[in-house]
């Protein structure tokens, strides 16, 4: 079954694509600052450079490197979006999994705390516990945002649990004498692959964005440079209308180009797992 | 082997389980080995429950079901019981997770029950039992449930319960989704492995085939039994107001719908014209009401009342006793 995946797996152009461009971001975010000798924060070129062969992004009205800033953004943006996206979706999974699984007074417990800290106003929360707590590291920041930002996948997933789970293969599988999480697992589970990719890969978006707006009202992490801080100090120093298209273009596409690259993966795993969706 | 004893089935609905719903209530029959017993009723007359919790899949509110005189409920090893008793249900395509290839089914059997034999013993094994079920094990083994028929995903599953060799089967509307001519296939196919020695629970709505494939036959409507006994003596002699109604609604293959006689095919008129005749539970000799809400009217048929009037008095003076 595993290589059969892989089989169809490296024949789905739309899956490869996307695995490619997210693998030279985070290549580029891991390697990449480990090349440049000086910090992002440094004052190392003429200030409001374009780009050139020595300063390939250009620098910042102060003279900064924006390659360096961008190579070092990019670790920590993905650094978030990865622990703050994989809490939520585990935390989304298990209470969704076992809240549609199990029904019953179970469903209905997990249910309530959902919709507890979905109504919560979370961004409101993190500016709260943020500003009391004081905490400035990227660890932590993703922990908040891993832990306010499941319940809406937990629903979902709960939802299709439900529906999956009075389907008769279900039953067989209990016939077969498969215990419940390996039911959940191997049963469940895998006729929703894609869309729990889906819902990680939103989460993981979701995450990067949250951070960026803790990052612009100074609750951010202060000793390092993320994608959100890049294009907020390019928006605070009005690159914009200075012209200075060096500074704000490469977060923004950076950004962009991670989370449209997660969706095509998306798609092209759907079609790998689901064999209905093949075109060959 | 297998022994129903005022099994219920309660369900709770609305909100916070205000409400009970019963599905089930004190239902008792037995199943022997090889014997074919047909559970027949209408739809929501509560048949499947009753698979459901022969194959433990639903909780039994109350009453037991035992399988040689052990209660199923207090068999705490589930494999132990499963390797006894297995199921195969009406729709054969949502038998089948539609992303892996369909012998996963057998997979899952050699995964959870014969971890130690070896691959190619197995794949003997395999094919063994789908000749049994007369498939071609080339032209199945390999393919995704939606490259196969619904006959064929059928079979498989009866194959799959052959494997693990079981005494009792329970077949939950098995045939309805199959055509006429892989029908009396999979009927044959249950009638040899009957002659093996097969216990064979068969859940239908379909009075023919009841006919057909059982020794005897359990009617039920709303939840209990209205008749049950060997199956010549309910088809040749029905009691129950609600099995004449149910025989007399079944198509003839030689009369047309138009050439049918309007009264006694249509519901409503049968039923009206039951209540004039005498109730088979009350008419019955006091002594021969051997089971709770059942006369033996003949050896082995058993009869409900019909709700005729004489079951009144009754009701009020089991509530005065209450």
């Amino acid at each position: 079954m595993r290589n059969e995946a892989l089989h169809f797996a490296l024949r789905n152009r739309k899956l490869v694509v996307g695995t490619v461009v997210v693998a030279v971001f985070l290549v580029a975010g891991v390697v990449g600052p480990m090349t440049i000798d000086h910090k992002p924060a440094d004052y190392v070129g003429p200030a409001m450079a374009p780009p050139s062969g020595e300063f390939w992004f250009g620098t910042t009205t102060f003279g900064q490197d924006v390659f360096a800033q961008f190579l070092y953004g990019l670790r920590s943006t993905f650094l978030v979006g990865v622990l703050g996206g994989v809490l939520a979706s585990v935390v989304g999974m298990v209470v969704g999994f076992v809240a549609g699984y199990r029904g019953g007074w179970v469903d209905e417990l997990l249910t309530m705390v959902t919709n507890i800290v979905l109504v919560l106003p979370a961004l409101v929360v993190l500016l709260i516990v943020n500003a009391y707590l004081g905490v400035r590291s990227v660890g932590v920041q993703a922990l908040f945002i891993g832990l306010t930002s499941w319940p809406w996948a937990a629903r979902a997933i709960r939802a299709q649990t439900f529906s999956l789970r009075s389907r008769d293969f279900v039953d067989l599988a209990r016939l077969s004498g498969v215990r419940t999480p390996k039911i959940i697992l191997r049963e469940i589970a895998p006729n929703m692959s894609s869309y729990l990719f889906l819902t990680f890969i939103l989460l993981f978006g979701s995450a990067i964005l949250i951070a960026a707006s803790l990052d612009f009202i100074g609750l951010g992490p202060t000793d390092s440079v993320s994608l959100g801080l890049m294009l907020n100090n390019a928006a605070r120093w009005s690159a914009l209308q200075l012209g200075m298209w060096w500074w704000f273009v490469p977060p923004g596409a950076g950004i962009t180009a991670i989370v449209g690259a997660l969706y095509v993966m998306n798609v092209g795993l759907d079609e790998v797992f689901n064999p209905k969706l093949r075109e060959m | 082997m297998l022994k129903l004893d005022g099994v219920s089935k309660v369900y709770r609905v609305g909100a916070f389980g205000g409400r009970a719903l019963t599905a089930v209530s004190g239902v008792g029959f037995e199943v022997g080995e090889g014997e074919v017993v047909s559970l027949i009723g209408e739809s929501g007359s509560g048949k499947s429950t009753i698979g459901r919790m022969v194959l433990r899949l639903t909780q039994v509110s109350g009453g037991t079901i035992t399988l040689d005189g052990r209660d199923i409920s207090s068999i705490r090893d589930r494999k132990e019981y499963y390797r006894q008793v297995q199921g195969v249900f009406q729709d054969p395509f949502s038998c089948f997770n539609p992303i892996f290839r369909a012998d996963r089914v057998f997979a899952l059997i050699k995964e959870q029950y014969f971890p130690g034999v070896g691959a190619r013993e197995w794949r003997g094994r395999v094919e063994d039992a789908l000749e049994s079920v007369r498939l071609d094990p080339g032209n199945v083994l390999g393919k995704y449930p939606h490259q196969l028929s619904g006959g064929q995903l059928q079979r498989m599953l009866i194959a799959r319960a052959v494997l693990l060799d079981i005494r009792l089967l329970v077949a939950d509307e098995i045939i309805s989704m199959l055509d006429a001519s892989t029908r009396i296939d999979v009927l044959n196919l249950l009638a040899d492995l009957r002659a093996r020695g097969l216990g064979i629970l068969f859940v239908t709505h379909d009075l023919s085939l009841g006919n057909y494939v059982s020794d005897r036959t359990v009617v039920l409507r709303d939840g209990r039994i209205a008749e049950m006994g060997p199956t010549p003596l309910v088809f040749g002699d029905p009691r129950h107001p609600y099995t004449r109604s149910l025989l007399a609604a079944v198509p003839r293959l030689h009369t047309k719908w138009t050439d049918a006689p309007v009264d006694g095919t249509a519901d409503g008129t049968a039923e009206e014209r039951a209540e004039d005749l005498p109730c088979a539970y009350h008419e019955a000799a006091q002594g021969s009401r051997t089971r709770p809400g059942l006369a033996e009217v003949a050896d082995g048929h058993f009869v409900a009342c019909s709700g005729c009037a004489g079951a009144a008095p009754e009701e009020k003076k089991m509530k005065e006793r209450a």
